[in-house]
């Protein structure tokens, strides 16, 4: 039972955390409240479905292939939609929650309201402490610290990464300093579209594909991220795990629990705010007070 | 005395109501809900109405919380969705009638807007919009754990009508939609609406010149609370069912849709938009795949190409404002109609 919830609350926390990172980023860095980052998780699924069971290609290679239309896709969103917006918070909110929308409508238009599946990536399984874990399972686990530690890695220690961490410290002087903001902001676009793209190959195998599958995540991944605070990718991180945990928590101990997932995550984030109105480890602007 | 009033109305109604295009219209529009089932009897008609007037208060409330106070909220259902099960049990369980239970309803979603409205003082931006998106979520979760009360995912039905006929159920809902809205519309207009203005714009320069924002901001989320939840009450009594859709995400981000479309800080804006929407929607019922694909364009489009709104922009298009006197004119004069300035 112990091990259960812990395995359980480990897979939610890695699947919230997978998705809160890009999402934060982006908006630490191009201070874009992106609502269809989900959606575009599922855009992303979808096409793998396509690779996969339609054109036949391995796996891996669907993974490839969808990565880079994506961020295609994200890029062409960014240019086209937020870009023009983005000096206006709610306008991109609103801008992004009609996107998601049309992302979701266009997908039902093209495959149907059916549950889909994918193949996974690793097949297998093993027992551990008397309780079957697929090698999917165990991939999803180690993929949330390898991405973090990836990102973290393109932050600090590339050229790019640094001109991220100035942009998302001062946007105008970064502007001043010769730095291309609309660039790096793009940049981050992309590296966090990608980010969706990856989760949806690594984590949806263990669920469906259907076009509603993105307001579930989106929920969590917006209360992990504002629990951490927006804006910090280590907090969201952890807001993920105790996300999770609380989920996992409460679908194994309390009796109608599934219903109360939901709720008893919110209600956590809710709390802390009311204490931290900033998130656990939230980054305030001085220029935005 | 009533040859008085009379041309009083009627010199009103000449002077200044068909000067501008944008009263005309308003003018017309109250007319035309008026008269509307003295035209037609059309159940159908009369039902899409009845909604476009429920959702038009539901619209404008939220409008005088998030356009106005600049409150961003992302989870209005949740006020609409306890005032409508509020109406429901207290109609089901202790047979209130609708003329009760819908104000009662109404109150209590005072009381959740209090409950929002105090832990939410201190966020802002983003982190209020997140937050308040989380409270219907969290309500729905109870809902449905406990299906002995609230009828888990089937809802409450059976309620009581608002009344007997159907016209007398479109009037009372037209005309509770005209009340609120010129309510709403006089409370923005009044020295509070320029509070709100102002608390929107920047609350520390507010606080610093000795206003009590928080007493404002509360104050705003109970109004808001308060017509949404007539909207929800209303809601139950005419569907004559109250279900978990009435808590969804998808009826908060309908709500902003709508004003957003409309206009954001202009109650009149979001009202309207919600009458040419909801209809439009209805009329592409035949063609069910693409309703909310064309739908989220037309958002995505007037974001981009009419950041004020729909019907702003229009009001822009045919009236201008005089340089010396600040009032409006009709685009095509070419001297101010009240002060004689030449218009630019």
């Amino acid at each position: 039972m112990i091990f259960n919830i812990i395995i359980s609350s480990l897979i939610n926390g890695s699947t919230y955390a997978l998705l809160a990172i890009g999402f934060s980023l982006v908006f630490g860095v191009a201070r874009i409240v992106n609502i269809a980052h989900t959606a575009f998780f599922m855009v992303a699924s979808y096409c793998i479905f396509l690779c996969t069971n339609i054109l036949g290609l391995n796996p891996f290679a669907a993974m490839m292939v969808t990565i880079i239309l994506t961020v295609l896709l994200g890029l062409i969103i960014f240019k086209i939609i937020i870009d023009p917006l983005r000096e206006h918070e709610a306008a991109v909110l609103i801008a992004t929650v009609a996107l998601a929308m049309s992302f979701q409508e266009t997908m039902l238009l093209f495959f149907g309201g059916v549950f889909q599946s994918l193949p996974y990536l690793v097949t297998g399984n093993m027992e551990i402490a008397g309780i079957r874990v697929a090698y999917q399972q165990l991939l999803i686990i180690a993929m949330a610290p390898l991405v973090l530690a990836a990102v973290w890695i393109f932050l600090k220690k590339t050229r790019m990464g640094l001109a991220i961490r100035a942009t998302s410290q001062d946007r105008e002087v970064a502007n001043l300093m010769g730095m291309n903001e609309k660039g790096i902001a793009m940049m981050t676009m992309a590296v966090s579209v990608a980010l969706a793209a990856f989760t949806g190959a690594v984590v949806v195998p263990l669920s469906v594909v259907h076009p509603h599958m993105w307001l579930h995540p989106l929920v969590m991944t917006m209360a992990a991220v504002v629990l951490g605070g927006m804006g910090s990718v280590k907090g969201s991180f952890i807001g993920a795990y105790i996300l999770g945990f609380a989920e996992a928590l409460v679908v194994f101990l309390i009796p109608m629990g599934a219903f109360l997932k939901g709720s008893v995550a919110l209600s956590i984030m809710v709390f802390v705010l009311l204490l931290r109105p900033d998130g656990l480890f939230g980054v305030t602007f001085e220029e935005e007070r | 005395m009533i040859a008085y009033y009379t041309k009083t109305l009627y010199s009103i109604i000449k002077n200044d109501v068909l000067v501008l295009p944008s009263r005309m219209l308003v003018f017309f529009f109250i007319v035309a809900i008026i008269c509307l089932p003295v035209v037609s009897n059309d159940p159908y008609l009369l039902r899409i109405i009845i909604l476009a007037c429920i959702y038009a208060i539901f619209t404008a409330s939220w409008d005088l919380l998030s356009g106005f106070t600049g409150q961003m909220s992302f989870g209005h259902a949740f006020f609409f969705g306890v005032s409508a099960y509020a109406a429901a049990l207290l109609n089901r369980h202790l047979h209130f009638p609708p003329w009760a239970s819908i104000p009662i309803g109404a109150l209590a979603s005072v009381v959740a807007g209090l409950i929002i409205g105090i832990p939410c003082l201190r966020l802002r931006g983003t982190y209020l919009a997140l937050t308040t998106l989380s409270f219907p979520i969290i309500l729905l979760g109870i809902v449905h754990a406990f299906p002995d009360i609230t009828g888990g995912e089937l809802g409450i039905s059976g309620l009581d009508r608002i009344c007997r006929s159907r016209i007398g159920t479109y009037y009372i809902v037209a005309v509770s939609m005209l009340l609120s809205i010129a309510t709403m519309w006089k409370l923005t207009s009044s020295k509070f609406g320029i509070l709100l203005h102002a608390i929107r714009e920047d609350e520390i320069a507010l606080r610093a010149s000795g206003i009590n924002t928080t007493r404002y901001k509360i104050m705003a989320f109970c109004l808001s609370a308060f017509f949404a939840g007539i909207a929800g009450g209303l809601y139950a009594h005419f569907m004559r069912i109250t279900g978990p859709s009435t808590l969804e995400v998808a009826l908060s981000f309908q709500v902003v849709i709508w004003g957003v479309f409309g206009g954001i800080a202009t109650i009149w804006g979001s009202a309207g938009a919600v009458f040419i929407l909801f209809p439009i929607m209805e009329f592409f019922r035949f063609w069910p795949e693409f309703r909310m694909l064309i739908f989220s364009f037309i958002i995505i489009f007037i974001l981009l190409y009419m950041p004020k709104g729909l019907l702003p922009w229009l009001r822009d298009q045919v009236e201008k404002e005089c340089p010396r006197c600040k009032k409006k004119n009709i685009s095509f004069r070419k001297t101010c109609r009240i002060c004689t300035a030449t218009l630019g």
